[in-house]
């Protein structure tokens, strides 16, 4: 066990460090020099050479890396005329558009995207295993039927259509609920629901239809299972049977994508930030690959590989917990 | 104690009939065979013995005590599953729930049905497995089905029957998954529940050797009706009806042995087969050190059971796998220079070694193509003809056609290149009695007809006997005994030789009682 968490830590970190390397290669490659946008307009050679010198663009790229690396583990100061712009370790690098460093913006976002991705998980869990479960059971009655067509609906309605279309009933006609504002859970954790309610709705409508889906067919096929079959010949009830066998292999599938999702969400849902106006990370990324701000689009980069790999390993540690016969390795 | 009275079941699945009006009699204390080959209906007669039928209607009585089944509510009919009537399954691995641990398993079955507390029922699961003989049963509660081997999950599932104590099992080929030796240790394993508890046993099987030896009346099914019922000496001795003589007929029988003196064909040195494990730790040693020649124009048996390495063997000799040491040699020359097509194989699952996309006719025509034939078809339609299908059967697919024609189709494309050799993997361990007959005298006759030198792996005993004249037994990769296959099967030398003979089983029951007698002097000694 302690083996296995040693390796998955030691590829973790290779992952990164190749999802790093790769980043840098293809920002060299890239044809537009940040130096030249945060220089702005009227911008002399001097000052541009200042500049390069300040963001240390100037350095060859295998310097930069270099540099790169070592600010993660030590911390890394900007020359800016006379001062220095701090970044403390971990630095992920510093944002001259918004003049901070990197982790102090994804600091600042996460929380918002956290909020964000784990209420709207719990919500399509939820309401997708309640769905799945009911049509799985009622298999080709109407029941299954309406949860069916539901399901292709959900996978077919754009998220900004929900979106809006939640808005215009809550807020406009009802105004049941304010317009969403970021209210911070320590803050106050009523307001904090209250104003994420909506965006964790709209985002929750495709992953709902996806795991019922799943979670349908999961319990359809563990069902025709042989051992089902054996707990009906011992004369358990059928509710016992779903409850008690059915309902864990059925479910297994789900392990791995939920963490996925949750991972996955963290930093793309950027629609859904946008039309709600909560400052994510997916926002972030958006306003940085806009305005060229090369460290952030990098920040975010490796902290969607961390977050991925982080959940890729909970998953599998889950599934070994759920299923006796999955051995780690 | 309780008596089975089905009379007049009928089980219809839509228009389909599968049973149709089948009568018998089980009295308490009793053992009956029903036997029979696939879609005889007898696997819906033992679900309908439980009332597991959801999509069939049963129709007729089965009374047993003072209900009658067949009118039961789903509430009375959970109180009589498993506590009155329990079955043993097919598949003891998928039988078994992954989940839950073996003891928890027999527990819930026992506290659903006599509200005893955990801790009863924990001792009554850790009981009951050891009274099926399962070593350190207090430990082994604590595993999960993937831990057992095959054998135990089978004493396992049997040990749930027995938990409830009741008045019948109904096991449905309780042993066909297994190995020999295993298969007569559950059958022992029955008569002994049987005897010590008192419960009654319906027996259901494919293999007349099974039901020979452990009931002492029978039912033999054909496509949903009773052929023949009786008492199972009268029945298997002195056969009545036609089809009992034609299952009895179809049962391997020793052939006037040959003696085939000719020169080596294929021979094999000192030859290891090991496979690396995952991460660390000793690699498999799959074939170990076999030494080995097959002459010219003879079939050598090779027998083993799981595990043993026979089918590694089996395609190191056709070259789909490299050896790791050693050396295998075709008419003198390294097989792996051979002349192409000059060695093929027969495979033992021939829906899952036909492609399923393709007609069988263009899977038999591939080597042909290889070896630059141009227009295949007229020899293919030749070969079809040659192994007993139509020629117009080119244009089907595979999932059009019955097992035994499937076999059929995999032996015509081994045929196809012109071989020398032909290596066969258990060719007909998954086909009726009756079709496995059928095949193995057509392979007898393609031997003759082309000369042909074979190699016949099984884990069959009986089907060795008929079809090879020389029989290598295989044991942890090894060849423990190879000999001319009527001294073989007379005057075996090793162990394990023996205890494999004494596992057969056979059908005439006098032999059969004196082999179980002989077993249990081999578990006593």
């Amino acid at each position: 066990m302690i083996g296995y968490l040693a390796r998955r830590l030691g590829g973790a970190v290779l992952v990164l460090f190749g999802l790093s390397l790769l980043l840098y290669g293809l920002f060299y490659l890239a044809p537009s020099d940040p130096a030249v946008l945060t220089c702005g307009k009227g911008c002399t050679p001097e000052r541009l050479a200042e500049v390069r010198h300040a963001m240390g663009v100037d350095d060859p790229v295998f310097t930069q890396y270099r540099h790169f690396l070592e600010g993660i583990v030590a911390g890394r100061d900007y020359p800016a005329g006379p001062n220095t712009r701090h970044c403390p370790a971990p630095c992920l690098g510093y944002s001259f558009e918004t003049d901070q460093p990197v982790t102090a913006l994804l600091a600042d976002r996460l929380p918002v995207s956290a909020s964000l991705a784990f209420g709207a998980e719990v919500l399509s869990l939820v309401a997708g295993i309640g769905a799945g479960l009911l049509a799985g059971l009622r298999r080709y009655r109407w029941l299954d039927r309406v949860v069916n067509g539901l399901v292709l609906a959900g996978y077919a309605v754009p998220v900004f259509l929900v979106g809006l279309l939640l808005l215009l009933l809550f807020c406009v006609q009802l105004q049941w609920l304010p317009f969403p504002t970021y209210v911070p859970l320590t803050t106050d954790p009523l307001a904090w629901a209250q104003n994420l309610l909506l965006p964790w709705v709209a985002l929750a409508v495709i992953q709902t239809a996806a795991y019922a889906r799943l979670t349908r067919a999961g319990i359809q096929e563990t069902l025709a299972e042989d051992h089902i079959r054996t707990a009906r010949a011992y004369g358990l009830p059928e509710s016992r049977i779903v409850r008690r066998r059915a309902l864990r292999g059925a479910l297994l599938p789900l392990v791995t994508l939920t963490a996925i999702d949750l991972a996955a969400i963290m930093t793309s849902a950027v629609l859904t930030e946008t039309m709600f106006g909560l400052p994510g990370v997916g926002q972030l990324l958006v306003g940085a690959v806009n305005q060229i701000d090369l460290p952030v689009v990098v920040g975010v980069t490796l902290l969607t590989g961390l977050l991925i790999v982080i959940a890729n390993a909970v998953a599998d540690l889950l599934y070994a917990a759920v299923d006796p016969r999955v051995e780690l390795r | 104690m309780t008596d089975l009275v089905v009379e007049d079941l009928r089980i219809r699945f839509g228009d389909t009939v599968a049973v149709d009006g089948l009568s018998f009699e089980l009295p308490a204390g009793g053992a009956l065979g029903i036997v029979g080959e696939s879609g005889s209906g007898k696997s819906a007669t033992a679900l309908a013995l439980l009332g597991l039928h959801t999509a069939a209607q049963v129709e007729g009585r089965i009374t047993f005590g003072a209900d009658n089944l067949t009118t039961l509510t789903e509430r009375r009919w959970r109180q009589v599953r498993g506590a009155q009537i329990a079955m043993v399954f097919q598949e003891p691995l998928t039988a078994l729930s992954p989940f839950h641990t073996i003891g928890d398993q027999i527990a819930e079955v026992y506290r659903l049905h006599t509200g005893a507390s955990r801790r009863a029922a924990r001792d009554r699961a850790v009981e009951v497995l050891r009274q099926v003989h399962i070593p350190d049963p207090a430990r082994r509660a604590a595993s999960y089905p993937h831990q057992f081997s095959g054998g135990m999950r089978q004493r396992a599932l049997i040990a749930m029957a027995l938990s409830c104590r009741p008045q019948l099992i109904v096991a449905d080929e309780p042993t066909t998954a297994l190995d020999v030796t295993v298969q007569a240790q559950i059958l022992d394993l029955l008569d002994e529940v049987r005897e010590t508890t008192g419960t009654s046993l319906l027996l259901i099987s494919h293999d007349l050797g099974v039901v020979t030896g452990s009931t002492d009346h029978v039912v033999v099914m054909r496509r949903g009706v009773a052929v023949e019922q009786g008492r199972t000496d009268a029945v298997l001795v002195a056969p009545e009806a036609a089809y009992t003589r034609e299952l009895l007929a179809a049962v391997p029988h020793p052939k006037p042995p040959r003696t085939i003196d000719g020169e080596p064909l294929l021979r094999l040195a000192g030859v290891r087969k090991h496979f690396r494990q995952r991460r660390r730790g000793e690699p498999v040693r799959a074939v170990d050190d076999v030494t080995l020649d097959v002459r010219a124009g003879e079939t050598l048996g090779i027998v083993g059971e799981s595990g043993t390495g026979k089918t590694t063997l089996a395609r190191l000799m056709t070259g789909l796998l490299t050896p790791t040491a050693g050396t295998i040699t075709l008419d003198g020359t390294d097989l792996r220079r051979r002349p192409g097509g000059s060695v093929q194989m027969v495979f033992q699952d021939p829906m899952s070694s036909l492609n399923p996309r393709r007609t069988i006719g263009e899977s038999i025509a591939d080597p042909l193509r290889l070896s630059g034939v141009r227009d295949p078809r007229p020899h293919v339609e030749d070969l079809l003809e040659r192994v007993g299908l139509a020629r117009r059967e080119y244009d089907r697919y595979p999932h059009q056609l019955s097992g035994g024609m499937r076999q059929r189709v995999g032996i015509a494309r081994a045929l196809a290149p012109h071989p020398r050799l032909i290596v066969c993997d258990e060719p007909v361990s998954s086909l009726d009695v009756t079709t496995q007959a059928q095949v193995l005298s057509l392979l007898e006759d393609l031997r003759t007809e082309f000369g042909l030198t074979m190699v016949f792996v099984s884990h069959d005993l009986a089907v060795l006997r008929q079809i090879a004249d020389r029989v290598a037994v295989l044991y942890e990769g090894r060849i423990v005994e190879l000999g001319d296959t009527a001294s073989v099967y007379e005057q075996p030398q090793h162990a394990y030789t023996k205890e494999l003979l004494a596992a057969v089983p056979v059908t005439d029951p006098a032999e059969a009682r004196r082999l179980r007698a002989l077993r249990r002097a081999q578990v006593t000694a």
